[in-house]
């Protein structure tokens, strides 16, 4: 870990302007992130840490940029033409804005779940193994087995459809096809799985277990969740940041935000007057 | 907010009056209207659906009869002097005997009697100028059949083929004849002499048959001068001239009367021969043999007869003596109708009865191969490009309304194109599938960009999201992910373009497909037709079998469409996908 | 010779694949996920790397050694001779018979040796572009295989490449465009201005003359025929027989997409729909052949019984026959934009008590007018541009008249009437065909372009 000097002369660098944590040194760190979507001001002057192996969530009223924000950590905005990203965001010190970035290497270390399921139409093996075959991680055909069998046995998905990989991935249900994007995105490997309301469209026994899956991949992954349910936000993540209208208004421990807020703002999005 | 308005001002509120005499009555008029309305846009879909249905009847009925054709079939010697004079049983020998001469025979035993060079020609005129082509094949394949006689199919010609198929002229049997006839002779020209008035009532209708011509005539001559454009004034004068004539006939109150082709043909059938009346009076004829008498033998009454051939000679292709011979040939089970193969397997030929549709499939197969390898993958290349690569400037602005002008450009300009770029320009050879293809390929270009790029946008955008977000290029997303779910739309539009380019004609008279070539093509450079272009070319020939040949080639290239359009609708049915 | 270059490449491409990802298998060793790039797109970018010189070779040197081999077989000749591009023309046609070896008669010695070095200087050029596409694509594969390294981003040059061949295939639809202006119009040029054209007129006689009669070239001593070119009889032909179709095919198409789109129960629709496209879907010429076989002597016939004399390649018959054609073309479109008025506008008038006629003719209709009048000005274009039918069905006379009644010619039946047979390209008749090309091309691009604006302004508007 040559990179942990890096990471102090940034978390001291940052210091100054940021709600630093106590612990180990952030996973994610972002400094003056501002999004441009045209002439819209989608994400003004974002500063935030993000621990490792913690889930954080992000929630706030609707476009309020938290999913814009989300997108930066793996540079997706880059598939929408009009979108403009400044600042920097740091994974392990290393800026990904970077012109030397690759951000097709980016997002293989930074994973992705999508809002609504979104399996690709091939069968459940085919899903979990396109990842690993495009990265060339495993060597032969029992190593792809095994990477499949393992990332299913991961998302908890194993059991229920380990006698039909090869059935298509759209006939399950959406709570099973989320637990297989979410497998999907093990499959590779990733540092961190950013995950963009991963619930909102699943039923609530669905998204006990997501929410239960969620628990037990912190202990290996850096989780990164937009939410809109502040129950959610308070039952799966350690911190949690409040965006309001493209500014990140406050960061800290879950509980703390939920108990007793810096911001007026907070206060008044969690007990539901402003949403 | 202010739902006291009204009342306010103290103007009372009105309701629409529904309940008096005059709303009901506007109402049913409304109500009416309405109908009306809907019955217009009834008709217009019912004629609409009418034109098509008219016209694909109008197609059938002409082209059907062509996919059938009559031959003779007939015992023929294959004599050894004739196929084989040096005894070699050398194949291109065998090959290039002269085997017109054994179907002649043929058919000069199976019409007996024939004398004179003229009537012998009208008779082999019967047969097409390929009627051995089926005989020389065999015999060629089986040498051994050299020395026998076998029973042999001759193909007949167009006329006799059309006459067999019914576009003659009706035979009309006159009343049993009452009295004894006397023949004058077997053969030349002969009179009958009858017994009773036996040709009395054929008299009479042939007097009121040059009648009603010469009235015909004169009406018709009236009409132009009523419509008096000038250019006519010849046709009027020729017209009155001609009806002239015919009245100093009727005027004249001898009983006999000369027939000639302009009436309805009349014949004598004794003695199993055939006699074409030229002279008519009410109990002797006069006329000349067209299949010879048995005897001069009297004939009982009830064993002869007068027969009419009801179209005047003039008025049908084929000749009294033609329809006489090939009703012998008939009622003597020489003539057999089968399916025409032929048509599938010849190449085009300036004699109908041999002509095919093969050379221009195979041009239509080729031509199409080129046009599809070029651009289905250009097309959807493109649409990828367009639809996920392309940065929102002026540059593709321009590619995009470009290529939504070039969908509806005229397709002959692009056969100037072709004209002007691929022949003059590059050189490429004229009349060949190549250029061809090349052509239709830049015509059909913007409908497969336009319906890939419709077919990858239908593909929601989550699928490449999906891809994106574990790490695969955007390359990588829309080849593995993208592109093939947008393949089925994408193959459907294709086949439609390609549907498109079979139908296509103008481009390719530019460049020269129209040429007469009868030789199915054998590559991509050869000169070569496709089937539009066979379908105009035929369509120019004044033969009417040639008509019908038209249409039943129109029936081959729909059916192809319709199979075609048929495979783009299931295949769209089958991989429809709602998102 | 081509065969030889195509299996170099091919071997040379193949060979740059393996080697190049054999060595990124290699590099990558056991843990392939190190390398920046899957070794297959190290591969493909050394033999994109190979393919590309190695085409570019192929594609210059054959014109230039083409080219070489003519100018050193013509120096075999007087210099006079070669310099009349009629005479030159016969001269290399006569060797490249002789090397073909179809020949007419005895051949002078000139054209023999002319032989001899056109075959020699070819077959050399044939070497030196297979020795320089060899050392070519040799000396790109080495660079490719040299650069295969655990970061080197094989996969992001190999999608450059990619990218770079999917914008040229986007590209040829501009050439074409492109191609066709200046292959049409620079031949309409030389109808209007080149000098050396006997018989050409001025573009104000071509395009206000009232007289169409192209005659094949003349030479100066075979004396004066009236030869004219005058575009309006072709112009009022045209638009007479599109004019009868718009008639036909308007409301009829019109009604029917009503219909469809606002009356009809899902079944009709089922079946009405598919029968309008198989409408669509017949090749033009078929409908040529009705009408020239069915519908004009129907006609004619038609005529005679109530006393008018109808021509037999009426404007009339092809106008009908021609109006069919578009009336899927018409329904279609109007179906899509009938369709496009949003729902929410028909509730509205339904809810004041409007009948659903009422409601289509004072709601619907207008609001789906601008894109009814870009399907009816698309049908025009589509009309006038149409060849077939009105090849096998109209006139070839140029008659000046507005009668449906009597034959007319169009535009498009003059292009094909004489660009069809033998031509010689340096006559004005020819050159005529493209200067009408290019005024159709105008007149449908014009056409075209508005009512494509007018559908975009439209699709915005409810989009």
């Amino acid at each position: 870990m040559d990179m942990s000097v890096a990471f102090d002369v940034n978390t001291a660098l940052a210091n100054g302007a940021l709600v630093t944590p106590a612990g180990p040194p952030p996973k994610i760190s972002a400094q003056g992130v501002n999004v441009h979507y045209g002439e819209k001001h989608a994400l003004k002057d974002v500063c935030v840490n993000i621990a490792p192996r913690a889930v954080t969530s992000f929630i706030g009223p609707s476009g309020c940029g938290k999913s814009t924000f989300l997108r930066c950590i793996n540079r997706m905005n880059d598939t929408v033409a009009t979108c403009r990203v400044t600042g920097s965001i740091l994974i392990d010190g290393e800026d990904i804005y970077d012109p030397a970035i690759d951000p097709v290497e980016l997002r293989s270390r930074v994973g992705m779940v999508f809002q609504k399921p979104n399996p690709f139409p091939k069968s459940i093996y085919e899903n979990v193994a396109y990842g690993p075959r495009i990265h060339a991680l495993a060597a032969n055909k029992g190593e792809l087995d095994a990477i499949v069998e393992r990332s299913l046995r991961k998302a908890s998905l194993w059991e229920e459809v380990k006698d039909r990989l090869n059935e298509s991935g759209t006939g399950l249900s959406g709570g099973q096809q989320q637990r297989l994007c979410i497998a999907r995105t093990i499959a590779i490997d990733p540092e961190i799985i950013l995950m963009d309301e991963p619930c909102s469209a699943l039923d609530p026994i669905a998204t006990a277990r997501i929410e239960m899956l969620i628990e037990e991949l912190r202990q290996a992954y850096t989780i990164v969740i937009v939410t809109h349910s502040m129950q959610q936000a308070a039952r799966v993540s350690q911190r949690t940041a409040f965006f309001h209208l493209g500014t990140l208004v406050e960061e800290g421990e879950t509980q703390a935000i939920f108990t007793r807020p810096s911001d007026q703002r907070t206060q008044d999005y969690i007990t539901g007057r402003i949403g | 907010m202010t739902d006291i308005g009204f009342t306010s001002q103290g103007i009372a509120p009105r309701r629409t009056d529904t309940r008096s005499v005059a709303a009901k009555a506007r109402l049913k008029a409304r109500y009416r209207s309405n109908t009306r309305f809907r019955w217009y846009g009834i008709s217009a879909l019912a004629i609409a659906s009418a034109f098509l249905v008219i016209l694909i009847t109008d197609i059938f009925t002409k082209g059907m009869p062509a996919f059938w054709q009559h031959s003779i079939v007939a015992d023929v010697a294959v004599t050894e002097d004739i196929v084989d004079p040096d005894g070699k049983r050398d194949p291109s020998a065998i090959l290039g005997a002269d085997y017109m001469a054994l179907a002649r025979t043929a058919l000069a035993a199976a019409v007996p009697g024939i004398e004179g060079r003229t009537q012998k020609k009208q008779l082999n005129d019967l047969l097409s100028s390929g009627a051995a082509d089926e005989l020389r094949t065999e015999v060629a394949a089986h040498p051994e059949m050299i020395g026998k006689t076998v029973k042999a199919n001759f193909l007949l010609s167009d006329t006799a083929d059309l006459y067999l198929k019914g576009d003659g002229t009706p035979i009309i049997n006159s009343a049993p004849s009452l009295g004894t006839a006397t023949p004058s002779a077997t053969a030349g020209e002969i009179t009958v002499l009858t017994t009773d008035t036996d040709f009395a009532a054929a008299l009479v209708e042939v007097k009121k048959d040059i009648q009603s011509k010469a009235a015909a005539l004169s009406a018709e001559a009236d009409r132009l001068q009523r419509l008096n454009s000038g250019t006519t004034a010849d046709r009027i004068a020729e017209l009155r001239k001609d009806a002239k004539s015919l009245e100093a006939r009727l005027s004249n109150p001898n009983s006999e009367e000369v027939l000639d082709g302009k009436i309805a043909s009349h014949l004598v059938e004794i003695n199993g021969g055939l006699v074409k009346v030229t002279k008519l009076a009410s109990s002797v004829v006069t006329g000349d043999v067209l299949i010879p008498l048995k005897s001069t033998e009297a004939a009982a009454p009830g064993q002869w007869q007068l027969i009419t051939y009801a179209t005047p000679e003039t008025d049908r292709s084929i000749s009294d003596r033609g329809v006489a011979f090939l009703e012998h040939l008939r009622s003597n089970g020489h003539v057999e109708k089968q399916f025409n193969w032929r048509f599938f397997t010849a190449g085009d030929s300036r004699e109908a009865e041999l002509a095919g549709v093969r050379g221009a499939i195979v041009g239509s197969l080729l031509t199409l191969f080129v046009t599809m390898i070029i651009c289905l993958p250009i097309g959807v290349l493109a649409a990828i490009y367009l639809e996920q690569f392309a940065p929102k400037n002026r540059l593709t602005d321009l590619i995009d309304i470009n290529i939504n002008n070039l969908a509806a450009v005229p397709s002959i300009v692009f056969g100037l194109l072709g004209l002007a770029v691929f022949l003059n320009f590059f050189g490429l050879p004229r009349s060949a599938p190549l250029v061809g293809g090349l052509v239709l390929a830049l015509l059909v270009l913007p409908t497969i960009i336009i319906t890939s790029r419709a077919a990858l946008r239908a593909v929601p955008p989550s699928v490449q999201e999906a891809a994106l977000g574990i790490g695969a290029s955007k390359q990588q997303a829309i080849f593995h992910h993208v592109l093939p779910l947008a393949m089925p739309g994408i193959m459907t539009g294709t086949i439609i373009g390609m549907a498109h380019a079979l139908g296509e004609t103008a481009p390719l008279l530019m460049i020269g497909m129209v040429a007469f070539i009868v030789d199915v093509p054998k590559g991509f450079t050869e000169s070569a037709t496709v089937l539009p272009v066979q379908i105009y070319l035929w369509s120019d020939l004044p033969e009417p079998a040639f008509q019908s040949k038209t249409a039943a080639a129109i029936i081959v290239l729909l059916t192809v469409l319709f199979v075609m359009n048929g495979a783009a609708i299931w295949l769209r049915k089958k991989f429809e996908r709602r998102w | 010779m081509p065969a030889l270059y195509l299996a170099a490449t091919v071997l040379l491409v193949m060979a740059g694949f393996f080697v190049s990802r054999g060595r990124a298998i290699a590099v990558g060793g056991a843990k392939l996920s190190q390398l920046h790039s899957l070794p297959v797109y190290h591969g493909l970018y050394t033999a994109a790397l190979v393919l590309v010189p190695m085409l570019l070779v192929y594609a210059i040197g054959t014109p230039v050694v083409g080219w070489l081999a003519e100018h050193n077989a013509l120096s075999n000749f007087p210099s006079e001779s070669i310099t009349d591009p009629l005479a030159r023309s016969t001269l290399l046609r006569e060797i490249t018979n002789l090397i073909a070896g179809v020949t007419s008669g005895e051949s002078s010695e000139a054209t023999r040796s002319a032989a001899v070095s056109f075959t020699e200087t070819h077959v050399l050029g044939q070497r030196v572009i297979l020795a320089t596409g060899i050392v070519v694509g040799f000396a790109a594969g080495f660079w490719g295989t040299n650069k295969v390294a655990l970061r080197f981003r094989a996969r992001d040059r190999f999608e450059y490449i990619v990218q770079v061949l999917l914008f040229l295939c986007a590209a040829i639809a501009v050439l074409t465009t492109f191609g066709i202006l200046f292959s049409v119009a620079g031949e309409s040029y030389r109808f209007f201005f080149d000098p050396a054209i006997i018989g050409r007129p001025g573009v104000f006689d071509f395009l206000f003359g009232t007289e169409w009669n192209p005659q094949a070239a003349m030479r100066a001593d075979q004396g004066e025929i009236a030869t004219a070119y005058g575009f309006i009889p072709l112009l009022a032909g045209t638009l007479l027989i599109t004019v009868i179709a718009i008639l036909v095919a308007g409301p009829l198409g019109l009604l029917s997409a009503i219909y469809l789109a606002e009356f009809a129960s899902p079944k009709v629709r089922a079946i009405f729909k598919p029968v309008l496209e198989i409408l669509a879907g017949i090749p033009t010429v078929v409908l040529g052949f009705f009408a020239a076989l069915t519908v004009a002597p129907l006609l004619r016939g038609a005529g005679e019984t109530i006393g008018l004399d109808i021509a037999s390649e009426s404007a009339l018959a092809a106008g009908l026959v021609m109006g069919m054609m578009i009336i899927p073309f018409i329904s279609s479109l109007s179906d899509d934009v009938i369709n496009a008025v949003p729902q929410a506008m028909r509730d509205g008038a339904y809810a004041l008590g409007a009948t659903q006629a009422e409601t289509i003719r004072q709601v619907v209709l207008p609001a789906a007018l601008p894109g009814i009048v870009a399907a009816f000005m698309l049908a025009i274009s589509r009309a006038i541009g149409e060849t077939m039918i009105v090849v096998m069905a109209a006139g070839l006379a140029a008659n000046l008249t507005l009668n449906p009644l009597h034959a007319v010619t169009t535009i498009t039946v003059q292009i094909k009437t004489i660009l069809v047979g033998d031509q010689e390209f340096d006559s004005a008749k020819t050159l005529a065909a493209f200067a009408l090309g290019l005024v159709l091309f105008f007149i449908t691009l014009f056409l075209n372009y508005i009512a494509l604006r007018i559908v975009r302004k439209y699709q915005e508007q409810y989009d």
